[in-house]
């Protein structure tokens, strides 16, 4: 059984996509929690329509009948996790009339489908940025956790939590450390031992406090503090949360250097620009979105004469601190070296194989799941959540909810690059319920001005109920519409994550 | 979970398979490799082109191999003089009413067709007749489709269907005037296809072919490069075609760990963007506002500048990284190994959260 929350997997995933509706089709249950019409629905036993930003509540609904009705996992929630009757007491008040009320998901179906998911022993949950693109992202995580936990669907071949991970290398890119808190393998930067390890490792002297997250990048640059940034191959004014902010805070700065394929509308604010080579002209590797390591491999010579990992090594050379490498593959076993869950993945077995992480030694086969028989922590932890509405709501002046994600035709802000691709799918099509459409005088192909309190956004629309009524959806691929505009400035107070999924907004036929 | 292996013997050579194989996958297990147009290990069994018969002792009829289940003791000829023979006469039919213009065709060196009538010595057809003048569909940037080359084995049919779940794709019309194509018979762009180019992956011959390479290269002066998809996270795997230095598509590989042969639009047709005329080549610097194209020693002695001496003046927390989500690990590796070595800050940060 499959339970995806929050993840179109056919656009966003579409090969994932593509063998979740094989297995709907070869008999496994599948049940969408969406509040759009995403093209799963077609394939599956159930679907949740649940209001944009009422995960908690859905989620917590599901607990209540699984506990009410004595379907919980008694033995794994005795031996395997912590804090049950905290649990147990605030999901205690979700009954299914209240959720029902809350998230506009009726209670037959409530009832259902949290029976159908208790009761069946392959279980899995996918989720994606629907999930985590809230204020309560992170909550929505832990109360996804909740849910796995309290019916013992983790640890086990064909159940579990997974978090679809969205860009090609998101997944290595935290595995690296290329995050503010942890080395390599999530070594921990405030643990002494650790920071030891790496300035022998590296020379110099690291700090054991954590560094700033994007968000707070961004506003310490606004308030002169940070004066500097190198930015490698992302474009943060086009697909970061509330651009004008991003925009004033780069202004600000006194010096960026941005590593790029084109100019970019980030990079227009470089005082240098370092031009990139793409992934058909680099070696090295990419981790996807289950852990696995697979080889990239050169296909034809740079197009800006050098590599990546050839410029960062010159450029940071340049500066003080001398880096020689002969290759991707050295590189790598540097990393391998100082990093105890990747210490048996090399360049030699990728050769011939993928691995998925962790693997601690050369004859390791890797580990495709996670959890089993323990958790990192050791036991697993309830953390339950009380409902968290948005940051911002829909009101009198800003009356649609705005919510944005991806198409299947673009990933990002690289695809509008392909002449193919951008030669058919070449301009934001914003969906518009039919009901809103008609009061709005609008119809497929309408120009419409799309203003929120930070900013605004010209694009067309298409009319269709794949979007409830109220809600207005929008993708941020195209720069001739910055949705990114309009979004939020809510962030989940955790991660730093921006609201993208929620956010007020008026519509003006134009 | 224990398998009951089946004895049997194919030409001459006792073997043993699976209980429930068919004998086209007994005979691969043995090494033995059976002609097969319509048969495809990862979709369902079709049965239809009858280029796989073989002759088994007491049968009077010359079975499909791929459909037919073996049993113990079966005694099968897979080249027998009768076999070959009706091999040819399916092959001649064929190319009855299939254009034979492999000299300029695209998919020579990777078609079925051409490669069993080269195996069997089909040079032409004794069948004259009708044959379809199709027009090509050239409705969209990604796919070329000329039915005229089509043999009506519906791998297309079944891949929009079983790897994709499009069901974009069936049969239309009866006998000579069947066709394998969209509902209403419309060009693809008309269609509901996604372009995922599932059936250009499982084409056994030219009736579907990737446009970016038209005429660009034969399979055979092709150097296919194995690597890893850049877009999204789900990790496919296909091989970049390069001719002469130069991407000139993107290939399914049979092999790829996560996908197979499965791609969607952007992995298989998205990679043109490396090719975009407005790649940056050379580094820039900005001057009175305006960029203006510099050495690299230039643009990395500035950088070297100017970081060095905002790390002086500020410390080392007035630097801050973005690494990237899109670049390599080892790329990802170095950029938060010098944030945190030489600039002495742990402010490096990607797009994981934004």
């Amino acid at each position: 059984m499959m339970l995806l929350i929050g993840t179109n997997a056919t656009e966003a995933h579409p090969i994932i996509g593509y063998k979740m509706r094989q297995a709907a089709r070869r008999g496994a249950k599948m049940v969408v929690c969406d509040p759009r019409h995403i093209d799963l629905v077609d394939e599956a036993d159930y679907w949740l329509r649940q209001k944009p930003g009422t995960d908690i509540p859905l989620l917590n609904g599901l607990m209540h009948i699984i506990i009410k009705e004595g379907l919980e996992d008694k033995k794994f929630i005795a031996e395997r996790t912590e804090n049950y009757e905290e649990l147990k007491e605030i999901v205690a008040s979700y009954t299914p009339e209240r959720v029902a009320e809350l998230t506009g998901v009726s209670a037959d179906d409530l009832y259902a489908v949290a029976r159908l998911y208790a009761t069946t022993d392959k279980a899995m949950i996918f989720y994606t940025l629907g999930i985590t693109e809230h204020i309560c992202g992170t909550r929505n995580v832990m109360s996804i956790a909740n849910l796995a936990m309290l019916t013992g669907h983790l640890g086990r071949p064909g159940t579990g939590v997974c978090p679809m991970r969205g860009q090609n290398n998101v997944q290595g890119a935290c595995d690296m450390g290329a995050l503010p808190n942890v080395y390599p393998g999530y070594q921990s930067v405030t643990v002494e031992a650790n920071q030891e390890k790496f300035e022998k490792a590296w020379g110099g002297k690291i700090p054991a406090k954590v560094g700033l997250k994007i968000p707070e990048m961004f506003e310490a640059a606004h308030e002169g503090k940070v004066k500097s940034m190198y930015i490698l191959g992302e474009n943060p004014v086009l697909t970061d949360p509330d651009t004008n902010h991003i925009r004033a805070a780069l202004s600000n700065l006194d010096f960026l250097v941005v590593q790029e394929l084109f100019l970019t509308e980030t990079a227009e604010y470089a005082d240098v620009v370092l031009p990139a080579a793409s992934f058909a002209e680099c070696n090295g590797t990419f981790t996807n979105t289950e852990r696995r390591v697979q080889r990239v491999r050169k296909a034809i010579e740079p197009i800006p004469g050098q590599a990546n990992w050839e410029t960062i090594c010159q450029m940071v050379t340049r500066m003080g601190y001398p880096m020689n490498y002969e290759s991707p593959r050295e590189i790598w076993a540097e990393m391998a070296s100082l990093t105890p869950s990747m210490k048996g993945i090399n360049y030699g077995r990728l050769e011939n194989e993928s691995l998925q992480w962790p693997c601690p030694s050369t004859d390791h086969p890797g580990t495709p799941f996670l959890h089993a028989g323990k958790f990192t922590r050791g036991l697993g932890l309830f953390q339950p959540s009380e409902h968290i509405p948005p940051g911002e709501m829909p009101d009198e002046e800003y009356p649609f909810l705005l919510s944005t994600g991806r198409i299947l035709y673009h990933y990002n802000v690289t695809t509008p690059y392909s002449k193919g691709i951008s030669s058919i799918w070449d301009k934001e099509m914003a969906e518009v319920n039919p009901l809103d459409a008609e009061k709005l005088g609008l119809v497929t192909g309408s120009q419409v001005k799309v203003s929120s309190r930070r900013g605004e956004a010209i694009t067309a629309v298409k009319v269709t109920d794949r979007v409830l009524p109220g809600v207005i959806w929008m993708s941020f691929h195209y720069t001739a519409t910055p949705t990114n505009a309009l979004t939020s400035h809510h962030l989940d107070p955790i991660t730093g994550t921006g609201e993208y999924k929620v956010a007020a907004v008026k519509i003006e036929k134009i | 979970m224990e398998v009951n292996l089946v004895k049997l013997n194919i030409n001459g050579k006792e073997v043993e398979a699976p209980q429930g194989s068919t004998i086209l996958q007994a005979a691969e297990l043995a090494g033995i490799e059976i002609p097969r147009l319509c048969y495809d290990p990862e979709l369902s069994k079709m049965g239809s082109c009858r280029l796989c018969v073989v002759e088994v002792k007491g049968n009077r009829l010359l079975p499909a191999s791929c459909v037919t289940p073996i049993s113990p003791g079966m005694e099968v000829q897979t080249e027998s003089p009768a076999v070959v023979e009706a091999r040819k006469t399916i092959l001649e039919l064929l190319i009855a009413n299939h254009p034979l213009d492999c000299l300029t065709c695209d998919k020579l060196g990777d078609c079925k067709l051409a490669d069993y009538c080269y195996e069997y010595g089909v040079k032409e057809s004794p069948y004259v007749g009708e044959k379809h003048n199709y027009a090509i569909d050239n409705s969209n940037p990604f796919i070329i489709r000329d039915l005229n080359k089509c043999i009506l084995c519906g791998a297309c049919v079944r891949a929009c269907e079983e790897m994709t779940g499009q069901d974009n794709l069936s049969y239309l019309h009866r006998g000579f005037h069947r066709k394998a194509t969209t509902a209403a018979d419309v060009p693809y762009i008309e269609s509901d296809c996604v372009f995922c180019g599932q059936c250009v992956a499982v084409c056994p011959t030219g009736a579907l072919t990737e446009k970016t390479m038209a005429g660009k290269a034969r399979r055979f002066n092709i150097d296919r490069v194995q690597t890893t998809c850049p877009f999204c996270g789900t990790g496919c795997n296909f091989d970049l075609a390069v001719k002469d230095g130069k991407v000139i598509g993107v290939l399914s590989n049979p092999e790829a760990p996560v996908n197979g042969r499965s791609l969607c639009v952007k992995g298989r047709f998205g990679w043109d963007f490396i090719y975009n005329e407005k790649r940056l080549t050379q580094p820039l610097i900005k001057k009175n506002g305006q960029f203006v194209e510099a050495s690299w020693d230039e643009a990395f002695d500035l950088i070297a500048l100017r970081f060095n001496e905002i790390k002086e003046k500020y410390g080392p927390d007035s630097f801050a990284a973005l690494s990237s989500a899109r670049c390599t690990n080892e790329e990802n590796y170095l950029v938060q190994k010098f944030t945190r070595a030489y600039m002495g800050t742990n402010n490096v940060d990607h797009c994981a959260r934004t």
